[in-house]
């Protein structure tokens, strides 16, 4: 059973980021929906732990770009470098092929470094040289952004965040968590011991399961039904677009599949539509995110049938 | 402010807009502009909350606009200062705030107000107005309840309440017992049409002929109609002249007219508009044994009462009747009275035109001839005429309209010694191709002269005819000289809005007939239809009652149909929600399955085991594909079995 394989991934992963259940839990309904996560916290509360415990513990090859203001497209596609020897140029490829990469800080980069990673992500291949280069697979990309309103940072503009399925916020932890992280032993040599529990194949037959999930006519209708209701929302300066409709419904299979079910109920889309919506929809008024606590008020704002 | 609340506060803001936009036409214009500008600060204020009024300066506007309505109608009672106050009080209401209580009374007060509008004018078009409104309004109140629902769906369910509601409303309208008198008017309103003729004219002293394109009559023909330059629908006869003015003089009344009518009948049905004086206005000359009419000596037709409200008059008419070829000498004589001075020019003129002629016939050619080659002008907008107006137009200004016409031809006569008067009414008219009912305007009124000429009788002469052919064979819009501004309506290229007019008088004439008209002799008329010959009031009473009870059961049945053509499932569901709810734990409208087991676990411990299995079940069997039969069936029966303690 393709779930079991999940279970034993987040009981792993739970053991060493501590308090974090739900979080973990949409980071791996984001990898198995085939998507990419964006996750936005101030420094310091482990998004970085995040993407290693994944990457660890599922076996994938994993890179880590650090974005920087200064860092080049070809700093993460590659460069072709001219050989003597053979009298030709050879691609040497860069860090984005790998299954599994953490882009940190992404909005410190430029805009141009910045949509290189993001082209790369959309179309699961890159162009260098004129050369069509296929990226491996699985390929996932974690990209962590600092808030907004940090100095030196370049936001990433409404269409490029579009790209990620989802965008969690991890936040402090809580009191009992954080106590057993003081008293504890290092993260990250904790994680250098764990091995591998589940293997790449296994998160493509999630992926493939999720995908075969039942969703009853119904179910859309609903999904339906709240996508409208943010375009009909006066106060958002526009609605979920279908390509969003449809990240939505596949993110609410990979959710009913992590829960171990055959199919998705209404709970299921609940639940990931904060973390779907909450970067794609802006207010009117001022152009900022919508907040939460709104997004809530969407989701109880249409009835089920 | 919430989306929701905002749009609850647009409905209500469209429903006052829509009911207090057609009071205008009547309530003074200092309150219309205060009406405006606080439903305009009221949709500013939905968006800027800062754009609001403070609660003082409501109370302040309140007071005042209260002691204005005082002011300006002199006191509170009646339907004019109610109105005006009601209208003010509204869109002060709309100022108050956004909790549902306010949205209700201002939903009431829209409601009494779109009722209102029947109190001055009940043309289809108002009704119409008034339904938009109420529709309106209606969706205000829904929306209160229907919070989450988008825009299209609350106006749905609104005009399917309305829907609902048509039914009863035609039941209430045909059964309910009629009183005679016109269906909406106050006792001091109806009466308050008038008409576009009067009992007197002073060509000359107007300078604007306004014309009003009011209806004044439809008049409906059992066979073919009359070609226009033969409809002359005869109104007040004037024969009074002082030197200015012509006036009518009281005729002697008569059950049969004072002639022997003749030749080819035409038979058509009269629909007159209130016009307050008891004149009907037909074609000459009236055949004897009418109904309902009195003759006049002068040939004018009389209703027997004041046409207070539309009547509808069933006329013959024999125009080839030869009249008053034995007319009395008094009769005469004042028709051939003229004042002691006055006028010389056209003195003057009657006596060289009287001049070696032997017949009144010669002199009659001669004047009309004199009209005809004169050069004169037929125009809407005349130049004032100070003191001799017959001279004046007939040598200075040589420019006017029909009245100017008439006078001068009557006194021309009357000065060559020839008995003559003025007939007022109307000409022509349209034939309204939609239904082939001809309508009469007020802009069609006339006047024309009648001369007297021994052996032949009062024979029917139209001076402005002579002058102006066009004005009578085709119409107003060809006899007005080029450069003149014409009315919008006579202009070549509103051809569209002509045809259009003509749709809605038709439609008009339908609503007029059936819906205003529907007085005690039609609602018997329809009863009888149906074999209800001696309908009093009890029966009527009881049919409305099983009728509505009827209508009550169908709505019912309906209701329970759509029930039951729900999905077994959502039944079950439905039932299992409803049972939790009775024990104080409602499922809200968003929450899924799974989420309401969890909290009804939560509250019945006892029974977790029982209610987490219901709640899967139905998860299962509603979401996860095609529910077996016997599965759903098994469902409802774990439902209905369910305790909750």
């Amino acid at each position: 059973m393709p779930h079991q394989h999940a279970t034993r991934l987040l009981e792993a992963a739970g053991q060493i980021i501590l308090g974090k259940e739900h979080e973990l839990r949409l980071a791996l309904t984001c990898v198995v929906a085939r998507g990419h996560l964006l996750i936005e916290d101030v420094p310091g509360v482990g998004k970085t732990t995040l993407a290693h415990v994944i990457a660890r513990l599922s076996g994938l090859q994993f890179q880590r770009i650090q974005f920087t203001s200064d860092l080049l497209p070809a700093d993460i596609i590659g460069v072709s470098v001219f050989e003597r020897e053979n009298g030709a140029f050879r691609f040497h490829p860069g860090p984005v092929f790998a299954q599994l990469i953490l882009a940190d800080e992404i909005n410190r980069a430029t805009p141009k470094t910045q949509s290189a990673l993001l082209e790369a992500m959309e179309e699961h291949q890159v162009t260098a040289d004129g050369q069509t280069l296929a990226l491996p697979d699985p390929f996932f990309v974690i990209a962590t952004q600092n808030p907004a309103y940090q100095i030196g940072t370049f936001p990433l503009p409404e269409s490029q965040l579009d790209r990620f399925l989802m965008r969690i916020r991890l936040g402090y932890p809580d009191r009992g968590a954080e106590r057993a992280l003081l008293m504890g032993e290092d993260r990250r040599s904790l994680l250098e011991r764990r091995e591998a529990v589940i293997s790449p194949q296994h998160l493509l037959d999630l992926q493939r399961a999720a995908r075969a999930l039942t969703v009853t006519d119904r179910l859309v209708d609903y999904l339906h039904a709240l996508v409208a209701a943010t375009r009909h929302d006066a106060e958002l300066s526009g609605g979920l677009s279908p390509r969003a409709g449809l990240a939505l419904l596949s993110a609410a299979r990979a959710w009913a599949l992590i829960e171990g079910r055959d199919h998705v109920l209404p709970e299921d889309v609940q639940t990931v539509f904060p973390h779907v919506a909450g970067h794609r929809l802006h207010l009117a008024a001022d152009g900022r995110p919508v907040p939460p606590e709104m997004l809530r008020r969407m989701v109880e704002g249409v009835a089920l049938v | 402010m919430k989306a929701e609340a905002r749009r609850t506060a647009l409905w209500l803001l469209g429903a006052a807009a829509l009911t207090v936009a057609p009071h205008a036409l009547h309530l003074p214009a200092w309150l219309s502009a205060l009406c405006a500008a606080l439903l305009a600060i009221r949709g500013i204020g939905l968006w800027h909350p800062r754009a609001r009024l403070p609660r003082l300066a409501v109370l302040v506007l309140a007071l005042t606009g209260a002691v204005a309505v005082k002011l300006h109608f002199g006191h509170f009672f009646g339907k004019d200062p109610g109105i005006a106050l009601l209208a003010a009080l509204l869109c002060l209401k709309l100022m108050e705030g956004d909790s549902a209580r306010d949205v209700r009374a201002a939903v009431l007060l829209c409601f009494f107000l779109q009722l209102g509008l029947f109190f001055y004018n009940q043309t289809m078009g108002i009704a119409l107005l008034a339904l938009g409104g109420t529709l309106l309004a209606t969706v205000a109140l829904l929306s209160l309840h229907l919070v989450a629902a988008p825009p299209a769906m609350q106006l749905r369910t609104g005009a399917l309440l309305l829907g609902q509601a048509l039914p009863f409303m035609l039941v209430l309208f045909i059964l309910f017992p009629r009183v005679q008198g016109p269906l909406w008017g106050l006792p001091a309103d109806a009466y308050s049409a008038v008409s576009g003729l009067s009992d007197s004219m002073s060509p000359g002293t107007i300078s604007q002929l306004s014309l009003s394109d009011a209806i004044a009559f439809r008049a409906e023909f059992a066979g073919e109609p009359p070609p226009a330059a033969q409809r002359y629908w005869r109104g007040p006869v004037l024969n009074d002249f002082d030197g200015r003015s012509w006036r009518a003089r009281r005729p002697a009344l008569a059950g049969e007219p004072a002639y022997t009518p003749s030749g080819p009948t035409l038979a058509y049905r009269l629909t007159l508009e209130a016009h307050n004086p008891r004149w009907l206005l037909a074609l000459d000359y009236a055949d004897r044994g009418l109904s309902g009419v009195r003759y006049a000596s002068d040939f004018q037709l009389l209703a027997e009462q004041p046409v207070r409200s539309r009547s509808r008059f069933d006329l013959r008419s024999r125009p080839d009747s030869l009249v008053g070829r034995q007319e009395s000498t008094a009769t005469l004589t004042a028709a051939l009275a003229l004042p002691a001075t006055g006028n010389p020019r056209a003195r003057a003129l009657a006596a060289e035109l009287a001049a070696g002629t032997d017949s009144p016939r010669a002199v009659l050619e001669r004047t009309v001839a004199h009209f005809r080659g004169g050069a004169y002008a037929y125009t809407l907008s005349p130049q004032l005429l100070a003191g001799d107006s017959v001279d004046g137009f007939l040598f200075d200004s040589r420019e006017g309209f029909c009245e100017h016409f008439a006078s001068a031809f009557v006194f021309l006569m009357r000065a060559a010694g020839v008995p003559a008067r003025v007939v007022t009414g109307y000409q022509g008219g349209q034939i309204n191709p939609v239904d082939g009912v001809l309508v009469v305007r007020q802009s069609d009124a006339h006047a024309w002269a009648e001369v007297w000429l021994p052996g032949e009788g009062w024979q029917r002469v139209d001076p402005t005819a002579a002058a102006v052919p066009q004005r009578i064979e085709a119409g107003l819009g060809d006899a007005i000289r080029a450069g003149d501004p014409r009315p919008l309506l006579m202009r070549p290229q509103f051809s569209w809005l002509v045809q259009f007019r003509h749709r809605w008088e038709a439609i008009s004439n339908h609503w007029n007939q059936w819906v205003l008209g529907y007085n005690p002799d039609r609602q018997r008329e329809l009863l009888a239809g149906l074999g209800l010959a001696q309908a009093d009031w009890r029966t009527l009473g009881v049919m409305m009652s099983a009728a509505a009870a009827l209508l009550f059961a169908a709505l019912l049945g309906w209701a329970y149909r759509q029930h039951r053509r729900q999905d077994p499932l959502d039944r079950a569901w439905a039932a299992f929600c409803r049972k939790s709810a009775s024990r104080g734990l409602p499922r809200q409208p968003w929450e899924g399955p799974l989420d309401y087991g969890r909290r009804l676990v939560h509250a019945f411990p006892g029974q977790a085991a029982e209610l987490e299995r219901i709640a899967q079940q139905y998860a299962q069997l509603r979401y996860r594909g095609p529910a077996g039969r016997s599965d759903v069936r098994a469902l409802s029966e774990r439902i209905r079995r369910l305790k909750l303690r």
